[in-house]
């Protein structure tokens, strides 16, 4: 008989041992009573209020001590004394959905210095400054997605604009990214994205944006509103206006806010995931981290109470799943 | 007559404004102890301290053009602007150093135009400076639009969040110490704050008294643009980001610490301690509550009710004083025709 | 003596006399931009954006109203931003939770509502002696605080607002909406109330010259009450249209509208001093800086440029009060004081 080769037996032990690994992951409880804060973009939007809602449910399952703080406002720098006064109170965990993507690093780096967790999740930093990035769905897809849509409905030609929220916002600026790059495909080639128009997350700023959108673009033939508040806004403005049903939006809502315009016809089609499990998934990732389950590493698992078991992707990312597209069909199924 | 006591307000005529400051600092600083064990700590008081720093820098010209009669609403926005010049010169290549030396010359251009407006036409400064608060504003989003600067070099950030070596002060604030200090001597030991004074007391005297009004006003605001502007610096690059709404808002916590700090409304009397004094004590509170995770949202109305609390208290003191001593007098005179009257 | 000066008054250019009515100019300046931008962009002129044109410009124009009485006390009233975002939640609470109450009877719980708001700065400023600059900067944080405390994150969606209410803000009668019908109103019975009545003269005499009036037998104190008890009113009608306009209201309803209301009454012609000033001229002024805003949209300038307009007019409006405040001490012989 042949002895195995040295290569046969390093291989079975090295998948010996990321199985045990992953096995440790897995059977290693959360720690009892960590304290985890979540600080949102900020804390007076609904779409923020549903997602820390999650997080708080998470928090109640694991046995952990959760608080949700932030601003009023969506800016950074508001952002920043929040995460300065956690570190003071020494949480076990930062939870965070950043406002820019730099701005907030020296801070960060500084909650990490003295051994607090760094999660980011819906809207990211740079990854030197977390350890753990917790994406609603690939940002890419999200993109993709509703240039896809908004084609649909507009038989892939006319001018286009797209409303934003803050300008800064990582998430946005990601899907943005990527729907300009969609854009460039040939067969969006009649297709032009004639402006960029940022409504603040405030509801009567987005309303407004709206307005001057089809004022000025006489030809505007649709809006992407990758945004809960702007594409509420927008849908509100356009079903009391001459262009409902002349002027196709898209966006990302929730069903509750978007129902009526659904029904009357405003909106055809939008899509969204849900907030509460992506506040969810990332409260159990700040814990098995603070627990010192995993290290955030790629190909590193974790149970994630009612979600189940989440592998970690590259840079640290772990995707919450694909998005769902809400139609005057399905939409009365969902109450968010 | 002592100086300070002409320039002190004092309450109930006895007592002094920086005491009553001094002493709510300290019943601040023991409630705080008391309500959370992590405030006393270094790491604390750091943030403390940095957190208004910004604030700090504006509410010490302001409190000198409060006392002498004017007000500017503007220095928030002469923050932004120079925040947003700073950061479009740094993407624009050009070397922080010389992008500061820049901010702060526009600053003192805004300071002018302001100055320009109050003394040369005599305009009431409280509407132009609210007329400027916007321009300026305006000009910041016409440099920089939506756009934010992030990426500054890191020995400048290391001023922003850094702390002045072997101690845990914020290098910042040091910053802000140096120049209420100058400020202090300045305002209490030099013939420019006596004639400050004056104007605050009263105008005409003070112009017939041979004090060069229009070229003492010009030169506060001037200042004010100057040290907004470096405040706008301080800021940037404390939060390493240059924005064009940086500091919206800043305005009204300034004047908050400023009258609070004693300052009064008509002008005349008010003390650079009494400033630094209030800014202190409304920089503890706001951390306190921070610390006991109060929201945002109250802090505001503490901020608001502080501000109207400091005028309202003093207004009713007065006037309960007035009212005893009428009652007083009305006593003596019964006494007295009742003497008269048994004469 | 008297004929040079007659004839140098009867010299002045038609320069001055545009100068002195602010009215007239401000009328010309509107439609010279109407004009400039229908050139450039004939949409400006469609029926939808009038009409979202008129619903802009009149919530503006309603807070005009309240604060033109008290710039003519030579007093300010920051706090009606965060009056008209309490008031306008308060509105969509009350139909949440009771979905058929009539709309009247909301609208009447929101002025009073703005009114006992109003009667909180009154009482600090009238009665407690703070200037108003102080105070109503004091209650704009702390109202907005309250306010952000009760809404904390929820918010009022169309959804709960039943249609007819919603209807004031969309639907339109001889082409004019119905909220710009209640502002017109409004705006009638503020400009003879101010002009035609003692107590609207006294508001006048009060910024004119306080002491004088204090002379003249003018209870300044219930005045200024009730100037800021009317401010607050107001801005409590604003807050029920808000929603009305809007649909959906949040926590930031409102939130920096103070500024543009009060550069608009300056740029109207009240002058900040106090003293002078009509209410249309006021709404005229709110009109022009709509138009002037719409005017960016229209032809794609970023709207960055806006905030700078906005300053730069009332500086002009400034300069313009106090250049016509010289002239007629000139004229009157009264001793102008350079101090």
């Amino acid at each position: 008989m042949k002895r195995p080769t040295i290569t046969k037996i390093t291989a079975v032990l090295f998948s010996l041992t990321l199985l045990g690994a992953a096995a440790y992951g897995q059977d290693k409880p959360i720690k009892k009573d960590l304290k985890l804060a979540f600080v949102p973009k900020n804390i007076n939007n609904p779409y923020n209020v549903i997602e820390t809602g999650g997080s708080m449910e998470a928090c109640k399952e694991m046995g952990a001590e959760g608080k949700v703080v932030g601003p009023s406002d969506p800016s950074a720098s508001s952002q920043v004394t929040y995460i300065n006064t956690l570190i003071t109170q020494r949480e076990s965990a930062i939870v965070l959905a950043a406002n820019d993507p730099n701005a907030l690093i020296p801070y960060l780096k500084r909650a990490m210095a003295q051994k607090i967790t760094v999660v980011t999740m819906d809207s990211d930093t740079a990854p030197e400054g977390r350890t753990i990035f917790i994406n609603q769905a690939t940002s890419e897809g999200i993109g993709q997605g509703q240039v896809q849509m908004l084609a649909k409905e507009i038989n892939n030609q006319g001018e286009i604009a797209i409303l934003s929220a803050t300008p800064n916002a990582t998430n946005q600026n990601t899907w943005i990214k990527y729907m300009q790059e969609e854009l460039k495909k040939p067969e969006y080639k009649d297709m032009k994205l004639v402006k960029i128009a940022y409504g603040n997350d405030e509801d009567q700023k987005s309303f407004t944006e709206t307005q001057g959108l089809l004022q000025a673009y006489p030809d505007l033939k649709g809006i992407i509103s990758p945004t809960t508040v702007g594409v509420a806004a927008a849908a509100r403005y356009l079903s009391t206006s001459p262009y409902k049903g002349k002027v196709a939006l898209v966006g990302l809502g929730t069903p509750n806010q978007m129902r009526e315009f659904v029904k009357d016809g405003t909106v055809k089609e939008f899509a969204l995931w849900s907030p509460a499990d992506l506040g969810y998934l990332a409260a159990f990732a700040a814990a098995q981290l603070a627990s010192g389950n995993i290290r955030g590493k790629e190909g590193e698992t974790f149970s994630a109470g009612k979600l189940g078991t989440r592998t970690i992707g590259k840079d640290g990312v772990v995707i919450l799943g694909p998005p769902t597209v809400f139609t005057a069909e399905n939409i009365d199924q969902f109450n968010f | 007559m002592r100086e300070t006591q002409s320039n002190t307000r004092r309450l109930g005529g006895r007592v002094s404004w920086e005491a009553i400051l001094a002493l709510l600092l300290l019943i601040a600083v023991v409630g705080g102890t008391l309500l959370n064990k992590d405030f006393l700590t270094t790491d604390n008081w750091a943030n403390l301290l940095a957190n208004f720093v910004e604030i700090a820098l504006m509410a010490l010209p302001l409190s000198l053009i409060v006392i002498s009669g004017e007000i500017d609403l503007s220095v928030a926005s002469m923050l932004g602007l120079s925040s947003s010049l700073l950061g479009l010169l740094w993407d624009a290549k050009v070397p922080v150093a010389l992008g500061i030396v820049v901010c702060l010359l526009v600053g003192a251009l805004c300071g002018a135009l302001n100055g320009f407006l109050i003394v040369r036409f005599h305009l009431p400064s409280l509407a132009v400076t609210i007329g400027t608060l916007a321009l300026f504003r305006g000009f910041a989003y016409i440099l920089l639009g939506d756009k934010a600067v992030a990426d500054f070099p890191p020995e400048y950030i290391a001023f922003g969040i850094g702390v002045v070596p072997y101690t845990f002060i914020p290098a910042p604030f040091a910053l802000f110490i140096i120049l209420a200090v100058v400020f202090w001597v300045v305002l209490h030991h030099t013939t420019l704050g006596r004639s400050l004074y004056a104007i605050g007391g009263n105008q005409t005297a003070a112009l017939f008294s041979g004090i060069n009004l229009s070229r003492l006003k010009m030169l506060l605001f001037v200042t004010s643009g100057m040290i907004s502007a470096l405040a706008g610096i301080v800021f940037t690059f404390r939060f390493s980001s240059s924005r064009a709404d940086n500091g919206t808002g800043f305005e009204l916590s300034a004047i908050a610490a400023v009258f609070l700090g004693g300052v009064t409304v008509q002008g005349g009397k008010g003390t650079v301690t009494g400033v630094v004094l209030s800014l202190l004590l409304i920089g503890i509170i706001n951390n306190v509550l921070t610390l006991a995770d109060v929201s945002n949202e109250i802090l505001r109305i503490v901020t608001g009710s502080l501000l109207i609390v400091s005028i309202l208290l003093p207004n009713v003191i007065a006037s309960t004083r007035e009212r005893l001593r009428l009652m007083q007098r009305q006593k003596e005179i019964a006494n007295l025709s009742a003497t008269s009257a048994t004469k | 003596m008297t004929e040079e000066s007659k004839s140098a008054y009867d010299k002045q250019g038609w320069l001055n006399v545009l100068v002195r009515s602010r009215e007239t100019s401000l009328v010309l300046l509107i439609v010279a931009l109407t004009v400039l931008t229908t050139v450039l962009n004939p949409r400006f002129l469609s029926p939808q954006s009038l009409k979202d044109l008129m619903l802009n410009v009149s919530i503006i124009a309603l807070l005009v109203l309240g604060q033109t009485v008290i710039i003519l006390m030579r007093q300010i009233d920051l706090s009606i931003s965060s009056i008209v975002g309490i008031t306008a939640f308060f509105s969509g609470t009350l139909f949440v939770n009771h979905p058929a109450i009539p709309s009247m009877v909301v609208v009447l719980l929101a002025v009073l509502a703005g009114l006992l708001l109003g009667a909180v700065n009154a009482a600090l400023i009238a009665w407690g002696k703070i200037p108003s600059l102080i105070t109503t900067l004091g209650t704009l944080y702390i109202f907005r605080g309250a306010n952000y405390a009760w809404v904390h994150g929820r918010q009022v969606n169309a959804v709960n607002v039943p249609g007819s209410f919603l209807a004031i803000g969309t639907s339109t009668f001889a082409g004019i909406p119905i909220l710009t019908w209640i502002v017109l109103i409004l705006l009638v019975v503020f400009s003879i109330g101010l002009r035609q009545y003692r107590a609207g003269r006294e508001f006048y005499a009060i910024g004119s010259n306080p002491n004088a009036a204090v002379l003249a037998g003018i209870n300044v104190s219930r005045l200024l009450a009730t100037g800021f008890i009317i401010s607050g009113a107001i801005a409590g009608l604003a807050g029920a249209l808000w929603l009305a306009r809007f649909g959906t209201v949040d926590a930031t309803a409102a939130e920096g509208i103070e500024l543009t209301v009060i550069t608009s009454t300056v740029v109207g012609g009240v002058a900040i001093t106090g003293g002078v000033g009509t209410v249309v001229g006021a709404v005229l002024g709110a009109l022009l800086l709509s138009v002037f805003s719409s005017t960016l949209v229209f032809l794609r300038v970023p709207s960055f440029w806006q905030q700078a307009f906005q300053g730069a007019m009332l500086l002009l409006a400034i300069a313009v009060d106090a250049y016509l405040a010289y002239r007629h001490a000139l004229r009157s012989r009264v001793k102008w004081s350079r101090v």
